[in-house]
């Protein structure tokens, strides 16, 4: 079964790692560079306006008072329901809310959420796929088969289990996001591991007495860490779907905190009257997630292949 | 082939009993002490009588060293048995089995539409002559799988119930009912296998064997379906056996923003509930449906392509 399973964003991403090629430009190159980014980004405007999107949710997230002045948590109830307009570009609320400054607000938890996941994934399916892929033998099995139960069961359902067992919460839930797509980053880490181990460069610094902290640290992590990093950038995306979807469901934050999922679940009972409850905070979630799915195949690939 | 078969089923028994393994440690082991979590979730103020704890425990034979737990939930599990459910009482079984045909219905459908509109999408695209129809096509995969699910099932309901007044917005009537919610789960999924068989239909188109077809005199259409397409779909059929978990666990949320009655509703209201034998049932009974259906796609391989027996013998680890 695990043949079937093998990561296709990970297996797309090997082109990015041609190993050593960045640190060996020498001083030169660096204006070049420069150029060669800017050449880049102006042929994509689909890519630039991905890149301007994702900035403007960081801001969002940092400093909320540079979009919008108005409370997320207070409501003037003589206005609610009121669709959007110039004073409230999203409308309001079932409250009088403003939805534009509780979607501005939100970035916040949802984003912090989303970081959480994706470095709870990270963090330990890189881990175990270095573990794995460094030390070989009965432990790359032991491991490795561990890994392929974890993809058995639907990312969702492991999520919810979590969930279970933790109990709600913002981070509760991204922990549990992060854990269920753990097993993706394991198998693309132990890959890349694989294929520098056996390069000629680790073979030599071997040779020359190098210990093995010093052999994993300087030669194979950093020309592995491409195509991991890729991944990340890619799972960003759908740990925002993912936790937005368990945000959703009511397992996030409590009530007036206004995390994104939450809000669609909240606007869902006014479907019939307030179209903008649901539909413009979704449309937030939607374009970043659209945003970082571009810049992630941006960095898989395309950019290696312009020259 | 029998050894084929015989490895893949041992494999696939395999999987189930450490996905069943994996449920144990997360629900049964890490709340550290879960009848509290069970005893208190129906309850307000989370005073819960001593008395009554220790009973529920000595019931689900949380008084025993883990070990013996382990051994003996899991014993009764493969005989079909997950316990009862902490809010109704009723056996985990068969609540499962009562919900599980609405589910298999809606993702049933959802993946003849995903299989329908992907693939058909993924056809024209790398048919047509026309730029224009090929760029605007390919762009709309990436928008499917970035777009949330529940988001698109709300806007659905929002024009073709309120607006238009076409299907019923809610509940599990007729096949009208299953319109929205099916195309609603339908999208990411259908996003998905277009892309990868749009990307394996140009590399088939590229091949020699394609050249050949077209060198003989076989129309543009013919070498299309019959030569391009059948090799094309290898990669795809993986990621429908792939993505059928996904559908399974997508029901928890369709079914949420549809109100139908389903799986994914009583998993949702379990979770809420912390019913932790109702869970730990929806995971091993997603990890069941998952690992069967990848099992049939891995029995279908050999069909689609003679070749795959002969390599997976020479194979030497193929776990």
């Amino acid at each position: 079964m695990s043949q079937s399973l093998v990561d296709d964003p990970g297996k797309a991403a090997l082109g990015l790692a041609r190993p050593v090629e960045a640190g060996s430009a020498p001083e030169p190159g660096r204006r070049a560079d420069a150029r060669r980014v800017l050449r880049f980004l102006l042929r994509r405007p689909g890519l630039l306006l991905s890149a301007g999107v994702l900035v403007l949710v960081v801001l969002a997230s940092f400093w909320p008072g540079l979009f919008t002045s108005q409370d997320p948590l207070k409501g003037v109830p003589s206005q609610n329901f009121r669709g959007p307009s110039g004073s409230h570009w999203f409308g309001t609320d079932e409250l009088g809310r403003d939805v534009f400054s509780r979607v501005v607000h939100g970035a916040h938890l949802s984003l912090q959420a989303t970081l959480i996941a994706v470095l709870v994934a990270f963090v330990l399916g890189g881990l175990l796929g270095v573990v794995a892929g460094f030390v070989g033998r009965w432990v790359d099995d032991v491991l490795m088969r561990f890994v392929d139960v974890l993809l058995s069961i639907p990312a969702l359902f492991l999520s919810l289990a979590l969930v279970t067992a933790l109990g709600y919460g913002t981070v509760k839930v991204a922990v549990a996001v992060g854990i269920a797509s753990v097993a993706g980053f394991a198998r693309v880490a132990r890959a890349e591991v694989l294929r520098v181990r056996l390069a000629v460069f680790v073979e030599a610094s071997r040779s020359c007495g190098a210990r093995w902290y010093s052999v994993l640290g300087r030669h194979v992590l950093p020309n592995a860490a491409g195509p991991v990093i890729v991944l990340a950038t890619l799972d960003f995306g759908s740990s925002i779907l993912a936790v937005s979807a368990l945000s959703f469901l009511g397992y996030g934050a409590p009530p007036p905190a206004p995390e994104w999922g939450t809000l669609i679940s909240d606007g869902r009972n006014y479907l019939a009257n307030a179209w903008w409850l649901t539909a413009l905070p979704g449309l937030a979630i939607a374009a970043t997630v659209l945003a970082t799915n571009r810049i992630a195949r941006a960095l898989d690939g395309e950019w290696s292949r312009q020259r | 082939m029998r050894r084929y078969v015989v490895k893949r089923v041992a494999q696939a028994v395999g999987v189930l009993w450490a996905a069943y393994t994996v449920s144990f440690l997360v629900l049964d082991y890490l709340p550290g002490d879960p009848v509290t979590a069970m005893a208190g979730a129906g309850m307000d103020s989370g005073q819960v009588d001593p008395a009554q704890l220790a009973a529920l425990r000595h019931e689900y034979g949380f008084d025993k060293p883990v070990l013996v737990q382990y051994t003996e939930y899991l014993g009764r599990a493969v005989r079909g048995d997950f316990g009862d459910t902490v809010s109704t009482g009723r056996p985990v079984t068969s609540v499962l089995i009562d919900a599980l045909p609405q589910t298999l219905l809606l993702t049933g459908a959802a993946l003849l539409l995903a299989v329908l509109l992907g693939g058909g999408l993924a056809v024209v695209a790398t048919y047509t002559s026309q730029r224009w129809l090929r760029q605007l096509l390919l762009s709309q995969p990436p928008l499917g799988v970035s777009v949330p699910t529940f988001w698109v099932g709300l806007l659905l309901v929002e024009a073709f119930s309120f607006r238009l007044h076409w299907f019923p917005a809610f509940g599990n009537d007729g096949l009208r009912g299953l319109v929205l919610p099916a195309l609603t789960l339908a999208v990411p999924t259908g996003a998905q296998i277009a892309q990868v068989l749009a990307k394996s239909l140009l590399t088939a188109l590229d091949q020699a064997y394609t050249e050949t077809a077209r060198a003989k005199g076989a129309g543009r259409w013919r070498v299309h379906l019959r030569h391009a397409l059948r090799n094309a779909s290898l990669p795809a059929l993986t990621v429908v056996g792939l993505l059928v978990g996904q559908l399974i666990a997508g029901s928890v949320v369709v079914e949420t923003v549809f109100s139908r009655d389903g799986l994914g509703r009583v998993t949702a209201a379990a979770v809420t509930a912390q019913d932790i034998p109702l869970v730990q049932g929806v995971v091993v009974f997603g990890a069941l449906i998952f690992v069967a259906t990848n099992l049939v796609v891995d029995l279908l391989y050999p069909l689609l392509d003679p070749r795959i027996v002969v390599a997976s013998d020479r194979r030497a680890s193929f776990a």
